[in-house]
């Protein structure tokens, strides 16, 4: 069981977390809503709850809730320029196929 | 995959917050709904998977029964069973057509004719509810959520009584309105998007009972109806009732059938005319209710033969559609089919012939409208992002010009006809008479260049106005056309800032053939009512004249004229006045007797001007100016 993110993401959520001022580290959930049935969410994460899992990558903490867990195992989280639009990136194993405008997925 | 930004605790932002939006098509013949998902357009079926719900309501003994069921019992309870009412929409029982008043006991109820049934007497827009009410059961079923609004379409021709109409039978059936759209628009909607196409294109519309063609200008996504026109009394009903007569003729049977016989018939020519589509030859049988048997072959060249005048019919507007836009047939690059009698080979042919060019009818012809209407509503209903390639802005034109009444009867346009909507367009105006402190605004449709000739929409006054004298007020009348081609009128005295306004909720009335006599009267009538303009206005000038020169000469014309200027001019004022009560017709005497007041009153005025200066200037020393 991992989750990792890549330097370039690690540089990132370091620099956001320190404009904020506060934060524990990052949530990596699922949620099941979208197209395709389930959609990631992103947030800053304030506090640690007791079933959360915590992986550390990059100097970053990661909390991910048990429920979430199976669906993103093996994700490296990337962070990303595509254009002018910057901002991360779920490179999720489990992930069989995306909806078209790319928001949610299925395993 | 789309990048996706930190969010703070709890406020991630669930996907898809997908607002359930459904463009219907409400036919005259057949009604649809479809809606955006997945990107894709797509047309909902019912639960037996038939697409098409036939515009057809039945008030049976036991509740409200809508579709092919009520359509199935049409020949056994034809008066309860309602078809082809949205022709009864907007209208009066004076404007019905005699098909409609021989198939059902119309009544003149207030507003709009009513259609009296087993469940008592029911307006056009209760059984178009009744209609909408099934489809946006189908929708929310299939969705799985409450819509949050549909977009309706209309037929380009619908004037604002119809459109109103429309949209109050989808707020009785519990739809939100996003907007109206014309069919011939969502129909390029539909095609515009999916071919990706830019250029001049023809919309050549011709439903159960309508026909519209529609010329519009593609380019870089934006859509701009450069004319409309049609034919609101066209449709595929009419070639069912062709091939009907016909039939009847072939079966030797020349006495009225009764009224379930009659529609058996016409049940039996619309399925042959369908078979028609797809082979050479139909054959058409049937029983009759007194035992009259019905056996006759028909083939695809004598249907052709029977309503090629029909077709013929329906090639007239475009071709006046085509000289509104200033353009030839060969301008334009492809014409879009729509509704299932484009289906008819020979209609096909025909459009190809005057075009020059193979029409298009890759999408299912009955199903574009509302697939068009689909994608707007998912638009409207805030599902696209900004920037995406579908954020593209629509345009649409007013079918007749608006404009008010003026002195002397006369109509002063504001917003051609023709104009793109939504719109705003202003015009100042001013007083008439000195004192004048109210000004009646009366609002008119039409292309006449008489009130009379046009249609009366509204009228309002603006009380309040400080009193001028005359011509020094100004006021400033804006008309406002919302994006359903709903109107508002305003006028606001600029000075007092003084407003009022009025929203234009017409009462029904005019029918769609109304629409098309007018602009019929407004082109064969161009001449005469020019010369009627000018006598007008030159009465008006020639009043206002006499009215002005009259009240100077209470006011100054004892101090300044001598006697012999004062009954010269006096002389020429009556030479005026008499002239405009016995002599109505003739521009030019007026014009002269109109001249001849000015020169004799010219004098008097400077004299009243030079007078008015020194009153202003008495008593003050040249410092103090």
């Amino acid at each position: 069981m991992t989750i990792t993110v890549t330097d370039n993401a690690a540089r990132h959520i370091r620099k956001t977390l320190d404009k904020r001022g506060k934060g524990f580290g990052l949530r990596l959930a699922i949620k099941t809503s979208g197209c395709s049935g389930m959609a990631y969410a992103l947030e800053f994460a304030d506090e640690c709850q007791p079933e959360d899992l915590v992986f550390e990558s990059g100097g970053v903490k990661l909390l991910v809730d048990p429920r979430s867990l199976p669906y993103i195992d093996g994700t490296e989280l990337d962070f990303v320029r595509e254009g002018l639009n910057e901002g991360f990136k779920f490179n999720n194993p489990n992930a069989k196929a995306e909806c078209g405008c790319g928001e949610s997925f299925a395993v | 995959m789309a990048l996706l930004q930190i969010a703070e605790p709890g406020l991630a932002a669930a996907p898809h917050q997908h607002r359930l939006a459904v463009g219907i098509d409400l036919g005259t013949t057949n009604s649809l709904v479809a809606t955006v998902a997945s990107g894709m357009a797509k047309a909902l079926p019912d639960a037996d998977g038939h697409v098409l719900l036939p515009s057809v309501v039945r008030y049976g003994e036991s509740g409200v029964v809508v579709g092919r069921a009520a359509r199935a019992e049409q020949a056994v309870d034809p008066l309860n069973t309602l078809a082809s009412v949205k022709r009864l929409m907007g209208r009066s029982l004076a404007d019905t057509d005699a098909a409609m008043r021989s198939h059902y006991r119309l009544t003149d109820a207030p507003g709009m004719v009513g259609i009296e049934t087993r469940a008592g007497i029911k307006s056009p827009v209760e059984v178009s509810a009744d209609i909408l009410r099934p489809l946006r059961e189908r929708a929310e079923a299939s969705l799985g959520g409450e819509l949050t609004g549909a977009v309706i379409t209309v037929p380009a021709y619908f004037d604002d009584a119809q459109r109103q109409a429309t949209k109050d039978a989808a707020r009785l059936a519990g739809l939100n309105v996003l907007r109206l759209l014309n069919e011939p628009t969502a129909a390029a909607i539909a095609y515009g998007l999916d071919n990706a196409a830019e250029g001049i294109y023809a919309v050549y519309d011709l439903g159960g009972g309508t026909f519209d063609i529609s010329i519009l200008k593609l380019s870089r996504g934006v859509f701009e109806v450069l004319a409309t026109n049609g034919d609101p009394a066209l449709g595929g009903d009419d070639f069912d009732h062709r091939l009907a007569d016909w039939l009847k003729g072939q079966a030797g049977i020349a006495d009225e059938l009764p009224v379930e016989d009659l529609r058996r018939l016409l049940a039996l020519a619309r399925s042959t005319k369908e078979t028609l589509s797809d082979v050479g030859q139909a054959v058409a049988s049937c029983n009759f209710s007194d035992g009259r048997v019905l056996d006759v072959i028909v083939s695809r060249g004598t249907f052709a033969e029977l309503t090629a005048d029909l077709v013929a019919r329906s090639l007239r507007p475009v071709r006046k559609a085509l000289r509104d836009a200033n353009l030839g047939p060969e301008d334009v690059k492809g014409v879009v089919m729509v509704g299932g009698s484009t289906r008819m080979p020979h209609v096909q042919a025909a459009v190809e012939v005057l075009f020059g060019t193979a029409p298009l009818n890759n999408l299912d012809p009955d199903q574009v409208v509302a697939l068009g209407a689909a994608m707007q509503a998912d638009v409207l209903a805030g599902n696209r992002k900004s920037g995406s390639e579908a954020d593209w802005l629509l345009l649409d034109v007013c079918p007749l010009s608006l404009g008010l009444e003026t002195m002397g009867g006369l109509v002063e346009k504001i917003v051609p006809r023709n104009s793109t909507i939504p719109t705003a367009r202003a015009q100042d105006f001013t007083t008439y008479k000195d004192g004048q402190t109210a000004m009646s605004v009366h609002v008119v449709q039409g292309e006449r260049e008489i009130v009379s000739e046009c249609r009366s929409l509204a009228r309002f006054t603006l009380r309040g106005i400080p009193a001028m004298v005359a011509g020094a007020a100004r006021i400033r009348v804006t008309f406002q056309i919302d994006a359903d081609g709903l109107l508002s009128v305003s006028a606001r005295e600029q000075t007092s800032g003084v407003e009022a306004r009025v929203e234009v909720k017409p009462s029904y009335g005019l029918g769609d053939g109304e629409v098309a006599r007018m602009l019929l009267d407004a082109y064969g009538t161009a001449e005469l009512d020019a010369a009627t303009r000018m006598l007008r206005e030159a009465q008006v000038e020639a009043r206002r004249l006499i009215d002005a020169t009259e009240a100077a000469l209470v006011e100054d014309g004892a101090t300044l004229l001598a006697p012999p200027e004062r009954s010269a001019l006096q002389a020429a004022i009556y030479a005026l006045a008499e002239l405009l009560e016995t002599d109505e017709g003739d521009t030019r005497r007026i014009r002269a007797a109109t001249d001849a007041l000015n020169a004799a009153s010219g004098e008097f005025a400077t004299r009243r001007m030079d007078a008015s200066i020194k009153r202003a200037l008495a008593g003050r020393s040249l410092e103090a100016i």
